[in-house]
């Protein structure tokens, strides 16, 4: 999938900008997740490229196709779970799925055989006759992700699919969407960072309708001063002899920040004094706050 | 793939009328009872005299109750469900998904207006001609209440405000209006106050025909030229003010 948008600004009846000149450039098939904080516009840039929402100005095409003016094709090839989309309370599974997939096109019996055989392949079948009121939250979201899984469109958007579930819900929707990046493009809204780390390719953060880091998990790495992280369990580690910065912990841990160049150093200094420590590359936990709060690791 | 406009429609039909009869019979109750209490009470106010005025009567209620019932599925398959935005984001357009909820209404409403035939048919005679003047009729106050109905939707933004609309439109079109009852049963000079609604032309037309009241050529005319002109301007504000897709 290409997904090109080009200075995007939407901004509602109220004069309340909500996005501001959004620009970006993707080109790979998995899931391309968008992140922010509440009301930093991720809802909005996706309905704009879903075709339910008109942008105020800029252009966004897909595949070449320009979502406000070939609309008609570009719904073709997409399919959408809005955000606090619900499951219509008196329908099950297998109705939720055929119906939406005969809004797609499909005649009644492909689509009653096609629901069936994704309820089955999903390892839904205990629940596939039952009302969807009487579903738990994380069933659901399942039911309305299998919905769109079980079209045939090849880009799937997904906004905020896991919010309010358990992890253990969760987990189950990340196995869903795992599934399907190999062979169709997702683009995920989530508040999960771990989320987005755990599952996308390509990452695009969010702040007050704009884009402040875009990229994958490399990439926004690089924004940040300092690519790595070691945590030292002492809670009064001194940082003389390495270039970073630390930040002691609550609970008697020392977290250090330091270039590439230095983890080796360090961590000879760290074992040369018979410290606990672990080394990792910084979290999109660390790189967000660093970005939207402008920590000391910016 | 080939994709079947039919489907698409069925799909509303299924949605908004199949399983909700299939898993909520209870459902099927609420448009029996609404137009059958009032044939009830106009019977038993007559000694029968007005049942057969009355039968007609239940039929356009049923099938203007049907048809703004539309507005209050929209807007909770919207506002609610988000179930309308899945829609939009997929092949099927904003034509066939209206006509898919207008028939969904028919087909909900199916089981009573079966029931209102046959009384149609029992007490009420009329010619093959005037069966399909009154077919047609029905069919014209019905896509009028479709297009107060979309109209009505594009304003909602709550199920609860669709409540209000649906509560108000009840009474004003079918419970008040000589629908149910002749016209010269309104003390002049408050009959010109029935000509406001349009279920009253409609009404006059269907009595007509059974030979309840009595219209001029030029009546007949002028009622059918009111009916379909404010079906058209509804229909046409509806198609303007409804929006597929958010600005």
């Amino acid at each position: 999938m290409q997904l090109e948008a080009t200075s995007i600004f939407k901004t509602y009846e109220k004069k309340i900008p909500a996005l501001v000149d959004i620009s970006f450039h993707l080109d790979q098939r998995g899931i391309f997740s968008l992140i922010g904080e509440n009301g930093a516009g991720k809802t909005t840039l996706v309905r704009i490229l879903c075709t339910q929402l008109l942008p105020t100005s800029g252009s966004a095409m897909i595949d070449g196709l320009d979502v406000v003016l070939d609309a008609k094709q570009i719904r073709e090839r997409i399919a959408a779970v809005p955000q606090e989309a619900r499951a219509v309370p008196w329908m099950t599974p297998v109705q939720t799925i055929t119906a939406y997939l005969m809004y797609r096109g499909y005649t009644h019996a492909d689509a009653v055989q096609r629901s069936i055989d994704t309820i089955r392949k999903l390892g839904m079948e205990k629940i596939e006759n039952q009302k969807n009121r009487k579903l738990s939250g994380g069933q659901k979201r399942k039911v309305l992700v299998a919905t769109v899984l079980a079209s045939e469109a090849d880009i799937i958007f997904l906004d905020e699919p896991s919010t309010g579930l358990d992890y253990i819900s969760r987990k189950e929707l990340w196995g869903l969407f795992t599934s399907m990046k190999s062979e169709r493009s997702i683009i995920l809204t989530t508040h999960y960072l771990e989320e987005a780390e755990e599952l996308a390719t390509s990452i695009a953060i969010l702040n007050k309708g704009k884009l402040v880091g875009f990229g994958s998990m490399e990439d926004l790495r690089k924004l940040s001063k300092y690519p790595y992280s070691i945590k030292v369990s002492s809670p009064n580690f001194e940082l003389d002899e390495v270039k970073g910065e630390a930040i002691h912990l609550p609970d008697g841990v020392t977290q250090i920040f330091t270039y590439e160049s230095n983890v080796y150093n360090l961590v000879n200094n760290l074992i040369s004094r018979g410290l606990r420590f672990s080394v990792q590359e910084i979290s999109l936990n660390t790189i967000f706050e660093n970005i939207i709060y402008g920590g000391a690791n910016r | 793939m080939i994709r079947h406009q039919g489907s698409q429609i069925y799909a509303s039909i299924l949605v908004n009328a199949l399983y909700a009869m299939v898993n909520y019979p209870i459902m099927l109750v609420n448009t029996l009872l609404a137009p059958l209490s009032i044939l009830a009470v106009v019977t038993f106010a007559t000694h029968g005299t007005l049942l057969p005025v009355a039968a007609e009567g239940a039929l356009i209620m049923s099938m203007v109750g049907s048809g703004t019932a539309m507005q209050g599925d929209l807007s909770h398959l919207k506002n609610d469900m988000r179930m309308q935005d899945m829609v939009v984001s997929s092949p099927t357009g904003p034509g066939i998904y209206i006509t898919g909820m207008a028939l969904s209404q028919i087909v909900y409403s199916f089981p009573t207006l079966v029931l209102l035939v046959i009384f149609n048919i029992l007490f009420v005679h009329l010619t093959a001609i005037g069966a399909l003047i009154v077919f047609t009729d029905m069919a014209t106050i019905f896509t009028f209440a479709v297009s107060l109905g979309f109209f009505l939707s594009t304003l909602s933004t709550d199920i609860v405000q669709s409540w209000a609309f649906s509560g108000i439109l009840s009474p004003i079109l079918t419970t008040i209006p000589p629908v149910y009852y002749p016209i010269s049963y309104i003390p002049m000079p408050y009959r010109y106050l029935a000509y406001i609604s349009p279920t009253t032309y409609a009404a006059q037309i269907a009595q007509n025909q059974a030979g309840f009241t009595t219209l001029t050529l030029v009546q007949t005319a002028a009622y059918w030229s009111i009916l379909l002109l404010i079906t058209v301007v509804f229909g046409y504000i509806a198609m303007r003010r409804s929006r597929w897709r958010d600005i």
